[in-house]
């Protein structure tokens, strides 16, 4: 597929799937398109003469010629050699470190078994943490930028390891001339004056989990005796944000379920309660589970998300945008071409710690034994895993091939890929479905506004 | 042109002369950790 057509707030829009070009076009080169590559040009006038002037469709195949020439439409992937005889070592360079292996609340969706991985609860000392960061540097080679994320579990648990961690993390980059940043993601609930401070001084990134409405919030996200944490959290979070440097990152983050479907009103809520950058995100649990997601909720889902992209072209205009998670794609940036065909980086670039020290290819694989591959005190992990995940990108993943949003996900999340298929190079199609949704959506957005 | 208007000139194919330093932060670590949105991440080599 060369590229991807569609029609959303009013314009026709058209990617060049493999230049990344991105084209508004009218509705007599919309439908040139449809036969562009399959008819000639007498076939095509023929085609169309019924609804458009001979003209008018002569005018619009010049223009798509011209796109042609300047290689900005029906381009060929140039960038399957790049990734195939890509012979450089891949370098460890992020980490998930799961703090505690442990959780003061009782999420009903919780992936990590509320909290404990399906295995004992458990807290990372600060001999394994300062053993991952010596690990993450050492295996780091030539990269410069680390990323440490603080994970669980619920992190804050175990706050004074975490200090610590931090601390010892911020000596040893000052020493090894790396640039460490850290990320936590947080239930909120421990939140504090003095926690807030120092999670504002030392973390590029927060992320405070609440889902929405108090209603929704309360269903799911709730205490061991069953109780919801709404009322303890939104203060919280409103103080973190509050208090936070404005240069700074930070996200409110959610999850959507089978039980509200109507989510927009979850991203309107948090947005009107004054957050501005805002994640509200599909659970993703196997089939059997009541909160699942199911095909069936497709329709919906996506009518939220062209509500949603309305909604938010609507309050950009009033100078009153937010940035939703999924939607903020810089289409005249973003990565280079070299990570997009290089797949998520879990497993060869981004690895998870538990408190025992093993390490996975990511937090997702926790407790997987098969996916073990070592500990960070051997200091050695298991190349063949590491090169299985190197090797599961998007020319190694035949659905991928024929996707035009292949180099917007880079082939989906493996650990989604493996638990749903079997297999880390089939993609999990739910996702995927609404993966191409919210790119279109995304750049819908960035097409309207770019009309004024 | 008439029928056309190009929002972005091909952001993939220009971003071949960049060095592909890999600086980058990982895909799951801004927000998601449950889904794979590598277009969302920010270059580091602008």
């Amino acid at each position: 597929m060369k590229i991807h057509k569609y029609k959303q707030c009013g314009l026709n829009i058209v990617i060049d799937v493999n230049s990344g070009a991105i084209h508004v076009v009218d509705d007599v080169v919309y439908d040139i398109l449809d036969f562009y590559e399959e008819k000639s040009k007498d076939e095509i006038i023929n085609s169309l003469k019924e609804r458009y002037s001979i003209d008018e469709i002569k005018e619009g195949i010049e223009e798509i010629e011209s796109l042609i020439n300047e290689k900005m439409l029906f381009t060929e992937d140039m960038y399957k050699n790049i990734v195939l005889n890509d012979e450089n070592p891949s370098f460890i360079k992020a980490i998930c470190l799961n703090i505690a292996h442990d959780c003061n609340l009782r999420c009903k969706y919780c992936f990590a078994s509320e909290g404990n991985y399906h295995g004992k609860s458990e807290l990372m000392s600060f001999e394994v943490g300062k053993a991952a960061i010596d690990f993450v540097i050492k295996n780091s080679g030539i990269r410069h930028n680390i990323e440490v994320d603080l994970f669980g579990g619920e992190p804050l648990l175990n706050f004074e390891t975490v200090k610590q961690i931090i601390e010892y993390a911020k000596s040893e980059g000052e020493k090894n001339n790396k640039n460490i940043r850290f990320t936590i993601t947080t239930n909120a609930t421990l939140l504090n004056d003095e926690i807030i401070d120092y999670i504002d001084k030392n973390m590029g990134n927060v992320v405070l989990s609440i889902d929405g409405r108090q209603n929704v919030n309360d269903k799911i996200r709730i205490r061991r005796d069953g109780s919801g944490t709404y009322s303890d959290i939104m203060p919280k979070i409103k103080r973190m944000v509050e208090k936070r440097h404005k240069d700074k990152q930070y996200y409110v983050r959610g999850t959507f379920t089978h039980e509200n479907l109507d989510f927009y009103e979850d991203v309107i809520f948090l947005a009107d309660e004054g957050f501005k950058e805002i994640s509200i995100e599909p659970v993703v649990l196997l089939d059997e589970h009541p909160l699942s997601l199911k095909e069936g909720d497709i329709p919906q889902i996506f009518e939220q998300y062209d509500k949603l992209t309305d909604e938010i072209i609507k309050r950009s205009k009033e100078g009153r945008y937010f940035k939703f998670y999924h939607f903020a794609i810089d289409v005249n940036g973003g990565p280079c071409i070299y990570k997009r065909i290089s797949g998520c980086g879990a497993g060869h670039e981004y690895v998870a710690v538990t408190p025992n020290g093993d390490i996975y290819p990511c937090h997702q694989f926790v407790g997987n034994d098969k996916f073990k591959m070592g500990n960070v005190f051997e200091g050695v992990i298991n190349r063949n895993i590491s090169k299985e995940f190197k090797n599961g990108h998007i020319y190694n993943k035949p659905k991928c091939l024929d996707c035009w949003a292949r180099f917007y996900c880079s082939g989906g999340c493996q650990a989604n890929n493996y638990n749903f298929t079997g297999d880390i190079h089939n993609p999990y199609e739910l996702g995927c479905m609404m993966m191409k949704k919210r790119v279109e959506c995304a750049i819908a957005i960035k097409a309207k506004l770019s009309e004024e | 042109m008439k029928h056309i208007k190009t929002i972005n000139n091909g952001v993939l194919k220009n971003s071949v002369n960049k060095p592909g330093c890999k600086e980058c932060a990982n895909s799951c670590q801004s927000a998601c950790k449950t889904s794979c949105t590598v277009a969302n991440l920010e270059c580091e080599s602008k």
